[in-house]
């Protein structure tokens, strides 16, 4: 009980002192629409193009929202050291991690329905399998953030996790399948792009949205979660090792 | 009396650095205990080994008859921790960050802010409890960081440098909210640059030197060797050029030490004012003031750390050009 106050008191501050401040707010709503309009505008279908492009710009809204998010917040809290006061506090290192990744991944999961609701108004959503988009949206925002805390571990300062952040996001957008698919990449990419956790993601989103996804659902979910693990694990491996010196 | 704290034989090295080695000291409960030593002597180190923020490479940890090794967890449990710097959360107003900082220890809701508006209170801070803690000076910030480290009422108070940057009259209060925790039966474990400030308030100090411990004694004792010193100070013109050789050689029976245009010395006998002075102004040494002082616990640790007066001087301006 006592452990679980700690943990809902680190993901309400992460969301009232980061999450939703103006500038994240208007990052999570400018960013999916900037996408959505770029490709938009690029198809040239007209509102046809709406269905295709909404899985991709639905993930990227959350590997971006998530990833610089946190980075950021972190390497921040670890610069000014407040970081140091969640590390002293009495609570398990796996249940301090989940609380402040938290924060971001409620933040992934809220960028995510900002092209969702757009799309609503623009064309017939009637087709979507929600109750498979959301668990998509979910794990998505949950492997992101793991990403995310990977970044932030990995450097010691703000503007090191944006650079390193984006070393990880750029290659994902051509990738993962997001607006290409991944059969048209050339052969030697192919290996790369099954070695990344949004193509899982992306192929789960195809599968809700138009009901064409490349591989099983289940195949998807299944990695998806090894993702999320095996991230957490090399996360927690990671800051045991650097930051408990 | 029961251990507070108890460090066996702690090693912790740092690549081809060994910042701590062979460090070892009992803490009893609710004894006031001073660690002090120069930069870089591993007093840091040690602190963070004791609060579970670093691993030793060797020996051992009990915070209140807990092994930190073992179960760092349980132990931070029993300890409060007021970092050297102010980290609280710039964003939050100063209740947010003492309900927070509650939180982490489990405490609920309708008791953390009973917990907070208390602390307030006798830190002098219910006026500011609204504002955000990055709008506080550096006096009440560093005064809600040891609201903030004390809030779940902590056996054991970790104090690093609590007075370093801050103004003489937030010091003062900080130097007495910390005498009466002690006085209720905290364990205060203090690390300062101030060295009166430890004669101050401390039962008994370590001196850490490069990674070990040269000494650990009361006050009391720790003041014995210096109590029947004399001690004269002498304030020189700017930049005046002494020959240290020669005076030393007329006055054999003096301990003599110049730094920053201040000349030291130090005898077990009195001293005998007027034939030094003579001397200086003969050899063309502009005299400005002579005054005798007190040894102290400073005298000491110079003895003990092998610093000289100026580079501690030097040190704590440093620390408290870089708050």
């Amino acid at each position: 009980m006592r452990r679980w106050t700690a943990f809902w008191a680190i993901v309400r501050k992460d969301i009232k002192t980061y999450y939703l401040k103006p500038p994240n707010v208007s990052w999570g709503l400018l960013f999916p629409l900037a996408w959505t309009g770029m490709f938009f505008i690029k198809s040239g279908q007209g509102l046809d193009s709406v269905m295709n492009l909404l899985p991709g710009v639905t993930a990227l809204s959350i590997l971006f929202g998530t990833t610089s998010m946190l980075a950021v917040t972190v390497t921040f809290e670890k610069k000014n050291r407040s970081f140091e006061r969640l590390l002293l506090a009495p609570i398990p290192l796996e249940l301090l991690m989940l609380a402040k990744t938290g924060g971001a991944m409620a933040f992934g999961v809220a960028n995510a329905f900002v092209p969702a609701a757009m799309a609503f108004f623009l064309t017939d959503m009637s087709g979507v399998a929600w109750n498979l988009f959301l668990p998509a949206v979910i794990l998505i925002a949950v492997v992101s953030t793991f990403l995310g805390l990977f970044i932030a571990v990995a450097v010691s300062e703000v503007f090191e996790a944006q650079t390193f952040s984006n070393f990880f996001r750029f290659p994902m957008v051509f990738l993962c399948g997001l607006f290409f698919p991944i059969n048209s990449l050339p052969f030697f990419l192919k290996p790369l792009s099954y070695a990344l956790p949004l193509t899982y993601g992306v192929d789960l989103l195809h599968g809700a949205v138009r009901g064409a996804s490349a591989m099983p659902v289940a195949l998807d979910l299944l990695i998806l979660n090894g993702f999320c693990l095996a991230l957490f694990w090399v996360n927690l491996r990671n800051i045991r090792r650097k930051w408990f010196l | 009396m029961t251990q507070a704290v108890a460090a066996e034989i702690l090693a912790k090295r740092f690549g081809d650095v060994e910042a701590v080695s062979d460090v070892s000291f009992e803490v009893q409960q609710g004894e006031f205990f001073g660690f002090l030593g120069p930069n870089g002597a591993g007093k840091t180190t040690t602190i963070n080994m004791l609060t579970g923020l670093a691993r030793p490479d060797s020996g051992a940890i009990r915070i209140g008859g807990v092994d930190c090794i073992a179960k760092p967890r349980s132990a931070q449990n029993l300890i409060g921790v007021v970092p050297d710097e102010s980290n609280l959360y710039p964003e939050l107003t100063g209740m947010e960050n003492l309900c927070f900082c509650g939180a982490l220890y489990g405490i609920g809701k309708a008791e953390r802010m009973l917990r907070a508006g208390e602390l307030l209170e006798s830190f002098d801070l219910t006026q500011a409890a609204d504002r955000k803690f990055a709008g506080y000076s550096k006096g009440m910030k560093r005064k809600l960081t040891i609201a903030a480290g004390i809030i779940h009422r902590p056996k054991i108070l970790f104090l690093d440098e609590p007075t370093t940057g801050i103004d003489v009259a937030s010091a003062r209060q900080v130097r007495q909210l910390v005498a009466s925790l002690h006085r209720e039966g905290t364990t205060i474990f203090l690390t300062t640059h101030y060295i009166e400030e430890a004669e101050r308030l401390c039962d008994r100090i370590a001196f850490i030197v490069s990674g070990v411990i040269r000494r650990i004694d009361s006050v009391e004792n720790l003041l014995q060797p210096v109590q029947n010193q004399h001690v004269l100070l002498i304030s020189l013109e700017q930049g005046a050029h002494v020959d240290m050789n020669s005076l030393q050689e007329a006055f054999p029976e003096l301990e003599l030490s110049l730094a920053d245009d201040l000349l030291r010395a130090e005898t077990h006998d009195p001293i005998r004012v007027a034939p030094l002075i003579r001397m200086l102004e003969d050899k063309g040494v502009e005299v400005l003031e002579a005054r005798k002082a007190r040894p102290s616990l400073e005298d000491v640790f110079i003895r003990i750390t092998g610093l000289d007066t100026s580079s501690l001087n030097r040190e704590k301006e440093k620390e408290s050009k870089s708050r």
